[in-house]
């Protein structure tokens, strides 16, 4: 029975220490690469509070404060309050965008003082919360209506151009991991599976652009097979009509015989006239064979299929209207280009940091890399490569696995809540860390373009520790909670 | 699901950074190369005195602005090119040259401007901090104390692709010996680099020393030398030669130590240094009377009557005469329709008075005696002629004598096949090539080759390698130079040979050479060649009984023995041994410095 004299009886012990005992290694590890990476010839103290390891220290120590905090509040005030703390929030990206100085073109730092905070940081649990607070609602259903997802992306995307209008991408991008929260709730697969398509459509028809197959870019050319593939194996999959995909397979097979055979002497046609008509009349089959058959699902692959054609178009025409230096960075994280003194210099230089360390590192403050300053940004957005420097393989494992262990038990937390609002609360806080750590890393490590968001918990800046602070011990709270709810 | 999109996530990082960390090494050499700045230390190059101690070449430091290209930022060049008063077109040029040089490279060091001026230097080390990738790299240039000596000191240059693939303790941007003894004692004067380590941040900027300099290698200095050379009696030998070609050599005979050595026309060796160097090398090349041969060791001329010695020296070891054993001279050697011209003396004529007045008949004769004679020990002319070979080889003719200077020459002495391959086995005789009984004909020597006979002579039987340097620091000479080398001729029959030089002097060819104090021998040549006037050559040496100077004098197109050979052997003889001219010669001495013998070379003689 729950204890109303004493809301607070029993948070400790319902605490889920694991989660907090990885929070404070990540955090101790944080503040200990901090100090390695702003370690120089002049070197102070790593308590010194002239130091960004002895401010991060500072900021620990009023995070940990705030924690407290957090998990003394009752955990059905969160609830309660959600919209209010949303839209306090919205209010305060707003206001940030006009009375913020501009920092390296960026408007999103409220300075106070010596202080200085981000809002977009904390957005993300004000925007965790409204999401929660929008699926516990009494009978919501995603899909029961179109408007749902209306209430839901908009909850998602308000705060995203706000932040965006701060020119501050990187934090924006953040929240389109609330998709994955999206998908757990109910909402079909298939999105994801077409962000998934997107996504290799994209690197493809822009990584390979260097040679031509039949008059177009082999990347563009190796999609349209892609797509053809694609086709065959949704109606066989997901249509689950064997003599339509047999027929579109050998309508498919039989045209590249006779376009390869014809291309000996110069006589196919070229490139897109080949692929559209080739696509154009499965698609005009598949139609036919709607009026007979089962219309929804053939109907999505058709779909699927004219989409796929058109973002492959609409990549092209946006990536040659993009600015230089943004098609410039995604050819570098892409691999296309080489470029080590100019864009791909950043990554270049992280990765022969990480790459120098070995298996055991150089050795504690020991880094050259990262102590001569030719890793950028080091005790921020690019700490793991002091991390990767300095401790070596055995480091970064170490802290990839950490990293690991929270995500996963922060999604078995999220699992084991008997309510929608702490549930889908718990999903927003492991797709956030999903992402930053996906992103982070993979750009450190060169697999991802570089997107300026920092490490959780490693990087330097009260900002993100409290941000991230705020969402875990909230999660924490919630949790410790779960019993007493069960029993209410 | 979600979990296990991250789980795989997770492990392909790790695979990616299995790969960054582990498999791939080259990260840790990147990191290297980018944190380390391994700057060479150039250690001091030996110093070159003389056998008097006086300094002759030693050290000044000189500036190389050097950068790193792929370290190098945008700058401010119309600043840089203020500080170091260059005009922004010079350095555009500067660095199109430097990037179409084989050696570059943008990882690595590269010279962008040599030999900076102290105050230049100063002005752009305060700077230096402006220009990330710059660095100032000290060298070392030489400087000379004296305009003399260039064929014998050589000079340093910078190192060539070949000589990188040669020796690889070069690197690109090295200096190295380049002629004379630079060049051959190079291994010694250059010393052993060092290395400095040194740290540079992102911005190019050097943030100290790696490890406090425990890791550094400290240069070793190159060890200094002692010439035997005397700069002094080096000077004077020059002056007298000034506008004559040909070639003055003296020679210490108990060491085998060169006193001095002047090919003419000579250069100043301070043409060489630094900057100016390419263009005054080119100049050098050009110059028609090829002031970058070293006549004294690489010419090859015919030493005329100056072989003479060494013919009386084989015909008394091979018995085919004695001090008596007259020969008859009518004014020359006549033999059927061969006929050898000789001047004005007694005949019949013995050895000694044949030296003295240098007579033709006698050598020709005993030539013949020992090459013709078909019932001798040799059983052929070309048997014969073999044996007169070694002889001369044993005398240090026909192959180089192994001085310590690069480049000798070997001069020429033709054995039996040579003439077999001209006139056909059994086809030649004495009468045949009887002029290399003279030393004309095929025979060729380099100016040294004759100076050591003349000091073979005055040690009275052997000799020591000729050489130029006398001390190394801190090492044995080698030993090629200090051990006596025995010709194939007893040392019983020099005495005899010496005292016809000293006849030559006291009552023949050489009475110019007559110094009233010091019993000075010599002999004359006067050799035909076929490019104009004969050349005047000269050995002497002095004193009679115990010898201090060999010398030898060779001077080309300008005539008589006795004209220009004698007189300015002596002079060096006397300048050498009382360090001064008497009055009574100093009108020979004024005539010899005024001299110009240049204008009758390649003239035709009519």
């Amino acid at each position: 029975m729950r204890d109303y004299r004493n809301p607070n009886a029993g948070t400790l012990k319902h605490l889920d220490w694991f989660t907090v005992i990885l929070y404070l290694l990540l955090v101790i590890a944080g503040v200990i690469s901090i100090y390695a990476a702003s370690y120089d010839f002049d070197h102070a103290s790593i308590f010194s509070f002239e130091e960004f390891s002895g401010k991060q220290i500072r900021w620990i120590g009023l995070s940990l404060l705030l924690g407290g905090f957090l998990l003394v509040i009752d955990a059905r005030m969160y609830e309660t309050y959600a919209y209010p703390i949303y839209f306090a929030m919205l209010l305060l990206l707003l206001v940030t965008i006009f009375v913020a100085p501009d920092i390296k073109g960026s408007r999103s730092w409220l300075v106070f003082g010596p202080m200085s905070l981000q809002p977009a940081e904390f957005a993300k649990s004000a925007t965790a919360l409204a999401l929660a607070k929008l699926f516990s609602s009494y009978n919501f259903n995603l899909n029961a209506k179109g408007s749902n997802y209306v209430k839901a992306l908009a909850i998602i995307f308000v705060p995203v151009l706000f932040i965006l209008a701060q020119k501050e991408t990187g934090s924006a991008l953040v929240y389109l991991s609330l998709f994955f929260v999206l998908y757990r709730e109910g909402m079909s697969w298939l999105v994801l599976f077409a962000a998934l398509v997107a996504v290799v459509i994209f690197v493809v028809a822009i990584k390979f652009t260097e040679s031509t197959v039949i008059g177009m870019p082999v990347g563009e050319f190796a999609v349209m097979v892609m797509v053809m593939t694609l086709m065959v194996g949704m109606l066989v999959l997901y249509v689950r009509r064997f003599e339509i995909a047999r027929n579109v397979f050998l309508w498919f097979a039989g045209t590249a015989i006779v376009e390869s055979v014809l291309s000996k002497w110069d006589l196919h046609l070229t490139g897109y006239a080949y692929f559209l008509s080739v696509l154009g009349v499965a698609v005009g089959y598949c139609l036919f064979e709607m009026l007979r058959v089962e219309a929804k699902k053939l109907s999505i692959t058709v779909l699927t299929v004219v989409l796929s054609v058109a973002f492959l178009f609409s990549v092209n025409f946006v990536f040659s209207h993009m600015m230089p230096h943004q098609q410039k960075r995604i050819q570098v994280a892409l691999g296309v280009i080489d470029d080590p003194r100019g864009d791909g210099y950043n990554v270049n230089q992280a990765k022969i940091a990480i790459g120098s360390g070995g298996v055991t590192g150089k050795g504690f403050l020991k880094g050259t890399q990262t102590k001569l300053k030719y890793v950028p940004e080091q005790h921020t957005d690019f700490i793991f490569c002091t991390i990767g420097e300095e401790e070596g393989y055995l480091g970064t494992t170490t802290v990839i696995l950490l990293f690991l262990m929270l995500i996963l038990r922060v999604i078995s937390l999220a699992e084991r809540q008997p309510t929608t609002f702490a549930r889908v609360y718990a999903y927003c806080v492991a797709s956030y860390l999903i992402f930053h750590f996906c992103i982070n890393i993979g750009m450190v490590i060169g697999v991802c373009p570089v997107i300026g968001i920092p490490l959780p918990f490693f990087s330097y800046g009260g900002s993100s520790l409290w941000g991230f602070t705020i969402l875990l011990f909230i999660l924490l709270r919630l949790d410790a909670s779960r019993s007493s709810r069960l029993t209410q | 699901m979600i979990g296990g999109f991250i789980v795989v996530i997770a492990i392909i990082y790790l695979i990616r950074l299995f790969g960054l960390q582990i498999s791939d090494s080259k990260y840790k050499d990147y990191a290297d190369n980018n944190a380390f700045l391994r700057k060479t230390v150039y250690p001091s190059r030996g110093l070159i005195y003389d056998r008097n101690d006086s300094l002759v070449v030693f050290n000044q430091p000189a500036y190389d602005v050097m950068m790193i290209p792929r370290d190098v930022h945008d700058f401010d060049t119309i600043d840089f090119c203020n500080t170091l008063q260059i005009s922004p077109e010079t350095f555009q040029k500067r660095l199109a040259t430097m990037k179409s040089s084989p050696n570059y490279s943008s990882y690595t060091p590269q010279t962008l401007i040599t030999h900076l001026s102290a105050q230049d230097y100063g002005r752009l080390q305060e700077k230096l901090y402006r220009y990330p990738g710059f660095f100032i790299q000290k060298r070392i240039l030489r400087q000379y104390n004296y305009h003399s000596a260039g064929n014998i000191l050589g000079n340093i240059r910078e190192v060539s692709q070949a000589d990188i693939k040669r020796d690889p303790y070069y690197e690109s941007g090295d200096y190295c010996g380049d002629l004379g003894i630079e060049k051959s004692y190079d291994h010694h004067l250059r010393g052993v680099k060092g290395k400095e380590i040194l740290i540079r941040d992102a911005r190019g900027r050097i943030r100290g020393r790696y490890d406090n300099g425990a890791r550094d290698i400290a240069p070793v200095s190159g060890r200094n030398l002692k010439l035997s050379i005397d700069i002094g009696l080096q000077q004077y030998a020059e002056s007298l030669m000034v506008n004559k070609i040909g070639a003055v050599v003296a020679i210490e005979p108990a060491t085998g130590e060169i006193l001095a050595m002047v090919s003419s026309p000579t250069y100043d060796p301070t043409l060489l240094i630094g900057r100016a160097r390419g263009k005054n090398y080119k100049m050098l090349v050009d110059d028609p009377q090829k002031p970058l041969f070293d006549r004294a060791l690489q010419g090859a001329y015919p030493p005329g009557s100056t072989f003479k010695p060494s013919q009386g020296l084989i015909f008394l070891q091979e018995g085919i005469v004695n001090l008596a054993t007259p020969y008859p001279c009518y004014r020359g050697f006549v033999n059927g329709r061969l006929r050898v011209g000789c001047h004005g003396h007694a005949s019949p004529i013995t050895l000694k008075p044949a030296l003295q007045t240098s007579c033709n008949a006698y050598f020709c004769w005993g030539f013949k005696a020992m090459v013709d004679n078909k019932r001798s020990k040799y059983g052929s002319s070309a048997n014969a002629f073999e044996v007169w070979k070694k002889h001369l080889v044993s005398l240090g003719y026909g192959y180089k004598l192994g001085v310590d200077l690069p480049h000798e020459g070997r001069g020429f002495i033709p054995n039996e096949k040579f003439y077999n391959k001209i006139y056909g086995e059994g086809h030649w005789s004495a009468n045949t090539i009887i002029s290399v009984s003279i030393g004309q004909g095929e025979i060729l020597a380099t100016p040294l080759q004759i100076a050591n006979l003349c000091a073979t002579v005055a040690n009275r039987g052997w000799f020591i390698t000729p050489h130029v340097v006398k001390e190394i620091q801190d090492t044995l000479l080698a030993p090629e130079y200090l051990e006596k080398r025995l010709p194939t001729i007893d040392s019983k029959y020099f005495e005899d040979v010496a005292e016809g030089m000293r006849m030559a002097v006291t009552g023949g060819t050489c009475r110019l050479a007559n110094l009233p104090d010091i019993e000075v021998c010599g002999k004359t040549g006067t050799a035909q060649n076929p490019h104009g006037r004969d050349h005047s050559a000269f050995i002497g040496f002095a004193p009679y009984r115990d010898p201090k100077i060999a010398v030898c004098v060779y001077v080309e197109n300008a005539g008589f023995g006795a004209t220009y050979g004698v007189p300015i052997g002596s002079l060096v003889i006397e300048k050498y041994l009382t360090g001064h001219i008497s009055p009574a010669r100093k009108y020979l001495e004024e005539r010899m410095l005024e001299s110009n013998t240049i204008i009758y070379s390649g003239v035709k003689k009519h």
